[in-house]
């Protein structure tokens, strides 16, 4: 168990393809934190870094107290599960386990008890004696996370490892892994793409764009002060409307269109007003506070809550409502939209950064 | 639907008498004795010879020398044939491990110009390459038999083909499981390559064992000949009085084509069991 530190961490590919620019954080002993992004945003470089499958082309990264830059993997002591989960082909279950054990020469006996051990923990002592390929998705899967208990490393480093299960696999496996780090309290970085498994894994979220943080913090705190109309978009679902407004008699209004009123809390010309589907309520008359006037296009129920798409009048963007399953929208109907003063966000035109707090 | 059927079946009977029947003819002609072959041609019934005959073939000693006898010429066909293979194999893997796995300045060129070679098969370069062997005094010894050949331009593409196909994360999970670079060759590559090693396996040792030119150029010490040699010897040498030796003849050439066809059996059972319980 050890602190991960990155400091100013980049790599550039072959000098021209800058996929990390200077990435710092400092991750707590124990600390399970996710870096979630979209495709292509360098989650698993940075991961690779950590582990040592990638060079750091500058930077630090420290495990432990330890400087790690030009340290082999197999000796940073950390673990991983790969996406395809990687499993040797040709090796039983017991022997894939052990395979990073006999190579540091652990004694038979001991890598018997630790692999045993993982075996229960995972509930895969059924299978010891089969190769992967007589495994389900899910069993190899465990296999792949037995594969890193054994270790006992100072990390685990997930890329991705829940994404070839199907859906239902994949929440169970979720909870399991949740599970399986709060009792051996190892630290680990895990990425995915997937802004559900990040909410519900992490301790603490870093969101990636391009090769940059966006954001670090709680995945709460994410989902209350995204810092920028990108973690908005990326965090929750459906995404949060996010509106072109300007400074209108009384407050702020839509820049195209019309229905819209709120207050203009931090003096503004123009901004962007970011509100989460959930966080629009509809009433029946139209209240003093802040408010939208919207025409209902499509509903979309989805078992347990619907959600609206509706537009403003004289165009304007749509937007995205999210109401109880029960009730009762039909497209054309014009709705009155309340907002809580709380539940507005801004942010800035240009740069996409939050104003206020 | 039935007539379909039958007529599927003529052809593949067809087929199969068409491969067959020349070795069906050779063996029943090895059975014979020579007059008789001499006399009225080729046999299609079983003779009363066939014990004498491989008897004579497998054990008499013949040739110049009269030092060497089938059994002598098969064991140095076994060693042409097993050190051809395995040689090509332990070398093609080796270059196409260092070609994939690592990074070295002009891999792909390196790659290339062996692959270039497959252009040059051992008959044009046959010259130069005796030259070789003769001015290391390697005539005349197993090691000069077999070593030129076995650079192989063929199995190395085979091999890097392969190699290619395997998934980074295996070298990654190894990576952070410990294993250098010999150990992933050994634990993973070589037990995962299998199903190829079999197939180049019974490629390479009948491309050897069945080696003319090459072995007639640098063997004319006689205790060195090989068997495909052997065949063609018996009609010159072997002829005890003017009839030449055919049923001899036939029934070394039925030897020469057991251990290829052994070899093809053994491996392709495990080459098929390879392909079905597909890995990686
Ligand atoms: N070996 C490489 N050479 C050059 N560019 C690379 C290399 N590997 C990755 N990249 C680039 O670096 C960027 C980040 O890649 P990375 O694999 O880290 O993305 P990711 O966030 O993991 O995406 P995904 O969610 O699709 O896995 C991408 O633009 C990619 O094209
Ligand atoms: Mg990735």
């Amino acid at each position: 168990m050890a602190t991960i530190t990155l400091d100013q961490v980049r790599k550039v590919y072959g000098g021209v393809v800058e996929a990390v620019k200077g990435v710092s954080v400092d991750i707590a002993d124990g600390e399970f934190i996710v870096l979630v992004g979209p495709s292509g945003c360098g989650k698993s470089t940075l991961l690779r870094m950590i582990a040592g499958l990638e060079d750091i082309t500058t930077g630090e990264i420290k495990i432990g107290d330890r400087v790690v830059n030009n340290v082999d993997p197999a000796d940073r002591d950390i673990a991983m599960v790969f996406q395809n989960y990687a499993l040797y082909p040709h090796m039983s279950v017991y022997n894939n386990l052990a395979y990073g054990l006999k190579n540091r020469g652990m004694a038979k006996d001991e890598i018997d008890r630790r692999v045993k051990e993982a075996a229960r923990i995972l509930e895969i002592g059924d299978y010891l004696d089969r190769k992967p390929r007589a495994l389900s998705g899910g069993q190899r899967q465990r296999v792949a996370m037995g594969r890193a208990i054994v270790r006992e490393p100072a990390a685990f480093l997930f890329d991705e490892p829940l994404s070839n299960l199907d859906a239902k696999l994949r929440v169970q496996m979720r909870v399991e892994i949740k599970r399986l780090q709060r009792s051996l309290g190892t630290t680990s970085v895990y990425v995915t793409h997937d802004q559900l498994e990040a909410m519900t894994l992490a301790d603490r979220l870093i969101v990636l764009n391009g090769g940059n943080i966006e954001q670090i913090g709680a995945p709460i705190d994410v989902y209350d002060k995204p810092a920028s109309t990108f973690v908005a978009g990326f965090i929750g679902s459906p995404a949060m409307n996010l509106l072109p407004v300007k400074a209108v008699d009384g407050g702020l209004g839509l820049e195209t269109g019309s229905g819209l009123s709120v207050p203009n809390l931090h003096g503004q010309d123009k901004c962007l007003l970011g509100v989460r589907p959930e966080h629009l309520e509809v009433v029946d008359q139209l209240p003093n506070g802040p408010h939208a006037q919207v025409t209902v296009n499509v509903l979309e129920p989805v078992g347990a809550e619907s959600y609206l798409y509706a537009s403003f009048e004289n165009g304007g963007p749509e937007i995205v409502i999210r109401v109880s399953s029960h009730a009762v929208h039909k497209p054309g109907e014009k709705l009155f939209l309340g907002i809580k003063p709380e539940n507005l966000h801004f942010f800035e035109s240009q740069s996409g950064k939050r104003i206020g707090d | 639907m039935k007539r379909l059927q039958l007529s599927d079946h003529l052809v593949l009977i067809g087929g199969v008498i068409f491969m067959v029947a020349p070795v069906m003819i050779a063996i029943m002609t090895s059975t014979h004795d020579a007059i008789t072959i001499y006399k009225s041609g080729l046999q299609f019934l079983p003779g009363g010879q066939m014990l004498e005959n491989y008897e004579t073939v497998l054990f008499r000693a013949g040739g110049f020398t009269k030092e060497v006898n089938g059994l002598v010429m098969m064991k140095n066909s076994l060693i042409l044939g097993l050190g051809f293979a395995i040689g090509k194999i332990v070398i093609s893997m080796l270059a196409a491990y260092a070609i994939v796995y690592f990074r070295f300045p002009m891999a792909t060129l390196c790659f290339w110009v062996i692959f270039c070679t497959l252009l040059l098969p051992l008959e044009v370069r046959i010259l130069p390459s005796y030259e070789i062997v003769q001015s290391l005094g390697m005539t005349n010894t197993y090691s000069g038999l077999i070593v030129p050949l076995i650079a192989s331009a063929t199995g190395t593409f085979f091999f890097r083909q392969f190699f290619m196909s395997v998934p980074d994360e295996l070298l990654e999970a190894a990576r952070i499981d410990g294993a250098g670079p010999w150990k992933f060759f050994f634990d993973i590559l070589v037990p995962l390559s299998k199903t190829m090693i079999a197939a180049i396996f019974i490629i390479m040792f009948v491309y050897g064992w069945n080696q003319y030119l090459w072995p007639t150029l640098i063997t004319t010490d006689e205790a060195l000949f090989t068997l495909v040699r052997g065949i063609k010897q018996i009609m010159q040498v072997w002829v005890g009085a003017q009839i030449p030796a055919l049923n001899e003849a036939m029934a070394l050439a039925i030897l020469a084509m057991l251990p290829p066809v052994i070899v093809v059996v053994i491996f392709q059972s495990w080459f098929i069991k390879g392909l079905v319980e597909s890995d990686k």
